[in-house]
């Protein structure tokens, strides 16, 4: 095996390619030239809508589905031009969690946990020391014994997460693996892959359409829409300054605020005849999170503002911030562009008359 | 009813069991691997080879297709080479089993095809091979199915078995038949139906039993 770690990179997508044979009628372009460094160590979230390509996406990193064109490398590894064995031999490097657990029914959690290592013919005083450990490190000690008919939703992604983690890989790939489980639970899961990327320096790929599981643990952060990245970067940079309109509406679901109905009723787009409001989202990041610039923007400009909504979080160390205002329609240009100035980004959300 | 009658009856009640279990057992050890390959063969399977599944399911279909009692009576140049003879309770066991192999083998197939993708899809992302993913992963899954499709299998083998006294085969059926109705003696039918009734009643309640104790899909404490 020729470990050629050149880039630096734990998983390389190159200019990456995936057409599916559409029955009847052509095909289906399911990627289209995705180009993706994921630096090792880091939790890398995948967002899209359904159909974007997501899963199409991570099931190339490990060889469940081949590119038409492109490749896709793994610890110097290509995977798209692997044989059977080699393949095989990459897999165990490549844990893979999923979204409705995939837990052998016939099988108690120690024995669902076992199935990797004896698969790669591990020995059996092995195979016990190593899922002993591993169902310690999920907190399932008291349920070993159990199938996974017993256990709830939360105690299955476990089972999940400690079976991925037993031939101890380097990569982890989650295709929406809290999308099955209440938010209560999904945060216990997040924190438990938290960990383990912090602990074993594991590489996770995650798939999600959810803002939240990307604000909650990943560093980075790439959106997919029609089978293309149309966007990528540290998670902190991306919902600083979003580009894309796809990521933009991502981020408006989970800041947690909306407008409020009496006002969302009567928004239109264009801006009416005679007196009426321009309603603005601001979303603040950086030092500026944290600066009175809406109190400036009176006191400086004399321009009046009705606060409609806000909400201050943090992603990571950075505080980070969404207001949805009114201002005077008449000003609000102006407004926009002072508070431009100070690196916060604004976006007309639409007039009230 | 007299003794002499009582041992005719213990007696062809054996021999129909001796019947059923070894036509039952070859079956399985035939019917097994072939409705398994017949399920993992299917396109975009995890053996797809669609040819092979095309051909050997018309085989599969042809053997079904044949009236029991026409099939004992088509292979009796078969049975002889087999068995050495063309009748008797021995000879009988050869067209039991033809009949089995791919009755057993379509039950296994849908058992197997039963099985979340999303296991095979786990166990290929784990680096398992094919045979690995069969043993580990589908036959184990299956288990439940299967063992409910045998029972099934075990049930039809007891009602074929009656017939094969058309070719000297011995047994609860032909003892029915040769006094029950040729000697007109209706105790004898009677006694003979009951036996039957009574061991299909055994056969599908163990089946039953035996699959909910490998299922292990449902919760342990159901129903209580
Ligand atoms: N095996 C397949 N055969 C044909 N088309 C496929 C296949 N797998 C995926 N596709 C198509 O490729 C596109 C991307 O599918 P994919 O499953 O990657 O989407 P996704 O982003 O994971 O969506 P979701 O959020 O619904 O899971 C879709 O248009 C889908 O219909
Ligand atoms: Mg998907």
């Amino acid at each position: 095996m020729a470990d050629v770690e050149t880039s630096g990179a734990a998983i390389t997508f190159d200019k990456l390619g995936k057409s599916f044979e559409k029955k009847g009628s052509g095909q289906v372009m399911a990627l289209e030239d995705v180009n993706l460094d994921v630096a090792p160590g880091t939790i890398t979230g995948i967002i899209g809508r359904s159909g974007a390509g997501k899963s199409t996406l991570l099931r190339m990193v490990n060889g469940l589905e081949q590119p038409t064109s492109g490749t896709v490398t793994v610890a110097g590894h290509d995977v798209g031009r692997a044989g059977a064995a080699e393949l095989r031999r990459i897999r165990r490097d490549v844990g893979m969690i999923f979204q409705h657990f995939n837990l052998l029914s016939s099988r108690t959690v120690y024995g669902n946990v076992a199935l990797p290592l004896e698969i790669a013919g591990v020995p059996g005083a092995e195979i016990k020391r190593r899922v002993n450990d591993l169902i310690g490190r999920v907190g399932l000690e008291q349920f070993s014994n159990r199938y996974p008919a017993e256990l709830s939703g939360g105690q299955k992604q476990r089972v999940g997460i400690a079976r991925a983690l037993a031939t101890q890989p380097k990569v982890l790939l989650s295709d929406e693996a809290t999308s099955a489980l209440d938010p209560e639970t999904t945060q216990t899961v997040l924190k438990l892959l938290a960990d383990i990327n912090r602990d074993l320096g594991l590489t996770i790929l995650l798939i999600t359409h959810e803002m939240a599981v990307v604000r909650d643990i990943a560093s980075h952060v790439a959106v997919i829409d029609g089978g293309k990245i149309v966007e990528a970067g540290s998670t902190y940079e991306v919902f600083a300054a979003p580009q894309h309109p796809t990521t933009r509406s991502f981020l408006s679901g989970i800041t947690g605020i909306t407008l409020p109905s009496f006002i969302a009723g009567k928004l239109q787009a264009e801006r009416p005849q005679g007196d009426s409001q321009e309603v603005i989202r601001i979303t603040f990041a950086g030092q500026h999170a944290t600066d009175p610039m809406l109190a400036k923007l009176t006191s400086e400009l004399g321009i009046p503002v009705n606060i409609l909504a806000g909400a201050i979080e943090e992603i990571g160390p950075h505080p980070f911030g969404n207001l949805l205002v009114s201002v005077e329609a008449t000003r609000g240009a102006e407004a926009r562009a002072y508070l431009e100035r100070h690196e916060l980004l604004t976006e007309v959300l639409g007039y009230v008359g | 009813m007299s003794a002499n009658l009582i041992n005719l009856l213990i007696e062809a009640t054996l021999q129909t069991l001796y019947m059923v279990a070894i036509s039952g057992a070859i079956g399985t050890l035939f019917g097994l691997p072939i409705g398994v390959y017949l399920a993992v063969s299917q396109r975009g399977e995890l053996l797809s080879s669609p040819w092979v599944n095309k051909v050997l399911g018309l085989i599969v279909n042809a053997t079904r297709s044949v009236p029991f009692i026409i099939l004992v009576v088509a292979i009796i140049p078969f049975t002889r080479l087999i068995a050495g003879t063309s009748i008797g309770t021995s000879a009988a066991i050869v067209p039991l089993t033809i009949a089995a192999v791919p009755f057993i083998a379509r039950l296994v197939e849908n058992a197997i095809r039963e099985v979340d993708s999303g296991l095979i899809e786990a166990a290929r992302a784990m680096g398992a091979t094919p045979l690995q993913i069969i043993r580990k992963v589908l036959i184990p899954e299956a288990l439940p199915g299967i063992t409910l499709g045998l029972t099934l299998a075990l049930v039809s083998l007891i009602g074929y078995s009656a017939m094969v006294g058309a070719v000297g085969g011995e047994g609860l059926g032909d003892l029915g038949i040769r006094y029950g109705y040729q000697r007109f003696m209706p105790e004898v039918m009677l006694a003979v139906v009951v036996i039957l009734i009574v061991l299909v009643q055994l056969v599908q309640s163990l089946g039953e039993g035996l699959a909910r104790l490998v299922d292990k899909r449902a919760p342990r404490n159901r129903g209580r």
